[in-house]
């Protein structure tokens, strides 16, 4: 039982998701919003504690003394024209569109008619960040409320206006009606003149998602036209008068201290240069012209040695940091007694799996765009954390917060890698010394070096079985990549399992899925290890030791689709690979062909099956998991990032394997509606059975059994 | 610097730049079409891709002194009016996008593709648009969104003649 409460928290420890609270939260000043909005109604949702330390990064903060806090709030206006405000942001996981959709449910209004004002740390509320698969618990969760609130009012407005029982009036787009007078109002009408204030209460009534109309149902990319069109400014599209292109110096080593520059060549090309203290850049009319300036440069660093990714794994385990612990989250979990059970058991097995720092690759590279107004700074930037960013830049340049504004236009891919603002610094560093706007999008070589990297790790696995297919013993080390996704879901009454913190030689971050990939890799390739010890099916092995329903629910599902148990061909193998994590369920199947000649990996066919809660949009997740399964099939395949003595040795598209559409296997993904359940997030959990999955595949086609990620980066035979 | 005649999108445009400047940045710094996205600056991505006559490049390894004399499509340049070209249709349908940062380059490859055959297999869809990348990972729509519009140019024969 006490296991099963531990299954159900709603978080796991977010190690390398890179975020800080701002140290203060002052009172909005309510009066000034109709001022900035028009007149209108207005309606405000007040965070409460209880609902905030669920965010991610709030249960950090100290003390239960929290103030409150406003996260969303919509307005209508006098024109019927709803707009919402959210610090979220929108990167391609499409929050934009399911978000409007949770406004248009509970506010009767087509979708046409909404527009979200998203990441603009001027006009939004605070929001820690767009990460850990948040936005669908809380967020949309929020708006609903927020919209349904403004429903409400409406509907009193219009029994105030006709002097009846609001009992007797329905909200149905974007009009209260009054059916037994056979009357009805635009929202437009009833909002006009008002200036009204209302806070959102917990009591105001949702609809249940089995009665929802707008959710639930696929819904188009909102703003689907202007990405076909090219008509969508992305942050590295930004462009301001006068502005100016900037670049920046680059050590040739990381850690590297600058000895000598000379920048005279390049100031003589007519850039504006900056040198202030490691920092050195330009700024020219145009970036090829900024480049040249660049060139111009001649600098002298200094740098000290490095490990390499050939004794990577032996480096991460000799240089763990024990009894630090950064989050304060507990890294071991100690449950019955190991070492009997162990003893006991008739079947033990220990084995190491690895995995590899990989790279993001969003594909738009970080940028900025920054420009001063005396000490005013505005900044146009592609991050995750549009409030971290303003926090950054305002220590950076020892200003208040409030004199940093940080806008964040829908960027071009994030996975986890943009949650730092350092295109932003350099931007406004440049455009502070030239007096003028400056924008700084880094290349793709700068974007694989000086960006940061999914963690690498180091995962020792021993277990005990008994002859029957139970597990006894579960003891399960991880060195550096990071505690998602790190307790077993697998019933086993003796466990011990603990995360080791490492110095890393590489800097690492947030990475979709965090940890919960290179975890699940080595617990879900275990299992398969076994289950073949104790001579089972792998899924039944697996059925046997889990008693959580929704897990078994996708496990069965994706067996039944994939037609797990049909006989195969030579060179042909099956396998599975599954979890739990963001409080998202997924059984991932997948089948490979291995060409036994040339050593060549094919994944022919990936079946998925996912459950988080009640679907919002079907199609937007059903994009996600197919996204997820194709990214995921680099970094379980061939994706790795490659260094020796402080330098990137693949830093470049055509060094670095990406998948690409030769690469595409069928993606069949099977989708459990559960309208019971409270919908949850869907970017990152669909990635976390793929690897393991291949693996076991490998395995049933070859006998070989792969424990390292990348698994094969140069085919099976040379790996 | 030299001073460079341009057609794009059907329009004449006149730049003052070295001849040895990337088309890519002639486009988004000079003449302000920033649909054409900056990926790689190798040609591995896809992303920057435009039609030179009629053919797909990579704009970020196209000097711009080297297609003067040439007519030069960007994704600006597809729609007439507010009527989508079959392909941006396709793809809106067929929710063949996450981020969107590919989209363009996807399109414009697409296109390229359907004029040189219109009812291509899925075989042959993969091996020409393997230049292109997805990090979203959705491929498969893009397949799905090319053959939708596959269909479409061969049904009507009016959306034919939008396949310039």
């Amino acid at each position: 039982m006490r296991e099963k409460t531990r299954i159900q928290l709603p978080l796991e420890p977010e190690r390398y998701e890179l975020a800080a609270a701002p140290p203060y939260h002052f009172d909005l000043a309510r009066r000034d919003f109709f001022k900035f909005l028009g007149a209108g109604v207005l309606v405000v949702s007040v965070l409460k504690p209880a609902i905030l330390a669920q965010e991610s990064g709030g249960a950090r903060r100290r003390g239960d003394s929290l103030p409150k806090e406003v996260d969303a709030w919509l307005h209508l206006g006098e024109n019927g024209k709803v707009t919402v405000y959210t610090g979220k942001a929108e990167m391609g996981q499409n929050i934009r569109t399911s978000l409007s959709q949770a406004v248009a449910e509970e506010l009767h209004v087509p979708i046409e008619k909404i527009e979200l004002v998203m990441g603009d740390t001027q006009l939004t509320p605070f929001d820690m960040g767009t990460f850990g698969s948040r936005t669908t618990p809380t967020m949309n969760l929020q708006l609903r409320r927020v919209a349904a609130a403004a429903r409400e009012t409406l509907i009193g407005l219009a029994a105030a206006q006709w002097q009846t029982d609001r009992q007797h009036l329905t909200a149905a787009d974007g009009k209260v009606t009054d059916p037994q007078n056979r009357r009805s109002v635009e929202y437009a009408a009833l909002t006009k003149g008002q200036q009204l204030t209302q806070t959102v209460s917990e009591e105001t009534p949702l609809a249940p998602a089995a009665n929802w109309k707008v959710a639930g149902h696929s819904a188009l990319k909102v703003d689907g036209h202007d990405f076909v069109t090219g008509r969508h400014r992305y942050p590295s599209d930004q462009k301001l008068p006068d502005m100016l292109y900037g670049k920046v110096l680059r050590p040739p080593a990381f850690g590297a201290t600058l000895v000598s520059v000379d920048t005279q060549k390049a100031e003589q090309t007519g850039a504006s240069v900056v040198h202030d203290g490691d920092f050195v850049g330009v700024a020219a009319a145009s970036s090829e012209a900024a480049a040249a300036a660049l060139a111009a440069i001649h600098a002298e660093w200094k740098s000290e040695p490095q490990p390499s990714s050939k004794e990577l794994f032996d480096y991460l385990r000799k240089n763990t940091v024990e009894g630090k612990d950064p989050t304060g989250d507990g890294d071991r979990y100690d449950v019955g007694a190991m070492d009997q059970a162990l003893s006991a058991a008739d079947h033990h097995l220990q084995q190491t799996y690895t995995v590899s720092y990989i790279a993001h690759v969003p594909l738009e590279p970080r940028a900025a765009l920054a420009k001063w107004d005396g000490d005013t700074l505005t900044v146009w930037t592609g991050t995750q954390r549009p409030f971290g960013v303003r926090g950054q830049l305002a220590e950076a340049f020892r200003i208040p917060e409030d004199r940093v504004r940080v806008l964040m236009p829908d960027t071009g891919s994030g996975y986890g890698g943009k949650h730092t603002g350092e295109t932003a610094i350099e931007a406004a560093r440049l455009a502070r010394a030239a007096k003028r706007p400056v924008k700084v999008v880094w290349t793709r070589e700068e974007e694989f070096t000086w960006a940061y990297f999914r963690p690498a790790g180091v995962i020792d696995v021993t277990s005990g079985v008994r002859g029957d297919g139970t597990i006894t013993a579960w003891e399960f080390h991880n060195y550096n990549s990071g505690s998602a996704g790190i307790r077993t879901y697998y019933e086993i009454p003796n466990r011990r399992i603990v995360f080791h913190a490492t110095n890393s030689p590489l800097r690492q971050g947030s990475y979709r899925a965090l940890a919960a990939t290179a975890n699940h890799f080595a617990r879900e390739s275990h299992m398969d290890e076994l289950a073949h010890a104790v001579k089972m099916d792998p899924l039944e092995f697996r059925l046997k030791n889990l008693k959580n329903e929704r897990l078994r629910a996708v496990f069965e599902a994706a067996a039944k689709q994939f037609g797990w148990g049909k006989t195969k061909a030579a060179g042909q193998g099956f396998g599975m690979g599954g979890g739990y994590e963001k409080l998202g369920n997924i059984a991932t199947f997948a089948e490979v062909k291995v060409d036994q000649k040339s050593g060549d990996v094919k994944v022919v066919r990936v079946v998925s099956a996912f459950e988080c809660g009640a679907i919002v949009n079907p199609d937007g997740l059903r994009n996600q998991i197919e996204g997820s399964n194709v990214q995921g099939l680099g970094g379980a395949l061939f994706e790795a990032i490659e260094f020796d003595n402080g330098k990137i040795l693949n830093g470049r598209l055509s060094e670095y394997r990406v998948p690409r559409f030769s690469d595409l296997p069928v993606l069949e993904t099977v989708l459990l509606d559960r309208k019971d359940i409270p919908s949850v997030g869907a970017g990152e959990c669909p990635m976390i059975g793929l690897a393991p999955a291949i693996g076991n595949a490998i395995f049933d086609a070859t006998g070989m059994r792969l424990r390292s990620l990348p698994m094969v980066p140069d085919g099976l035979k040379a790996s | 610097m030299a001073v460079i005649r341009l057609t794009i999108n059907e329009k004449s445009y006149t730049v003052d730049t070295d001849p040895q400047a990337s088309l890519l940045s002639v486009l988004r710094e000079n003449l302000d079409l920033t649909g054409s996205k900056y990926g790689c600056g190798e040609g591995q991505c896809g992303a920057c891709t435009v039609l030179i006559d009629g053919k797909a490049q990579r704009s970020c390894i196209t000097r711009v002194g080297a297609v003067a004399q040439k007519q030069i499509t960007t994704i600006e340049g597809l729609a007439v009016g507010e009527q989508l070209h079959p392909v941006q249709e396709a793809f809106l349908e067929a929710g063949a996008m996450q981020c969107g940062y590919c989209t363009s380059g996807m399109i414009m490859s697409a296109v390229a593709l359907l004029k040189r055959n219109p009812q291509p297999k899925d075989s042959e869809i993969i091996a020409f648009m393997d230049g292109n990348v997805c990090r979203c990972g959705t491929y498969a729509r893009i397949v799905g969104a090319i053959q939708k519009a596959a269909k479409v140019a061969t049904a009507s024969p009016a959306a034919k003649g939008a396949a310039r």
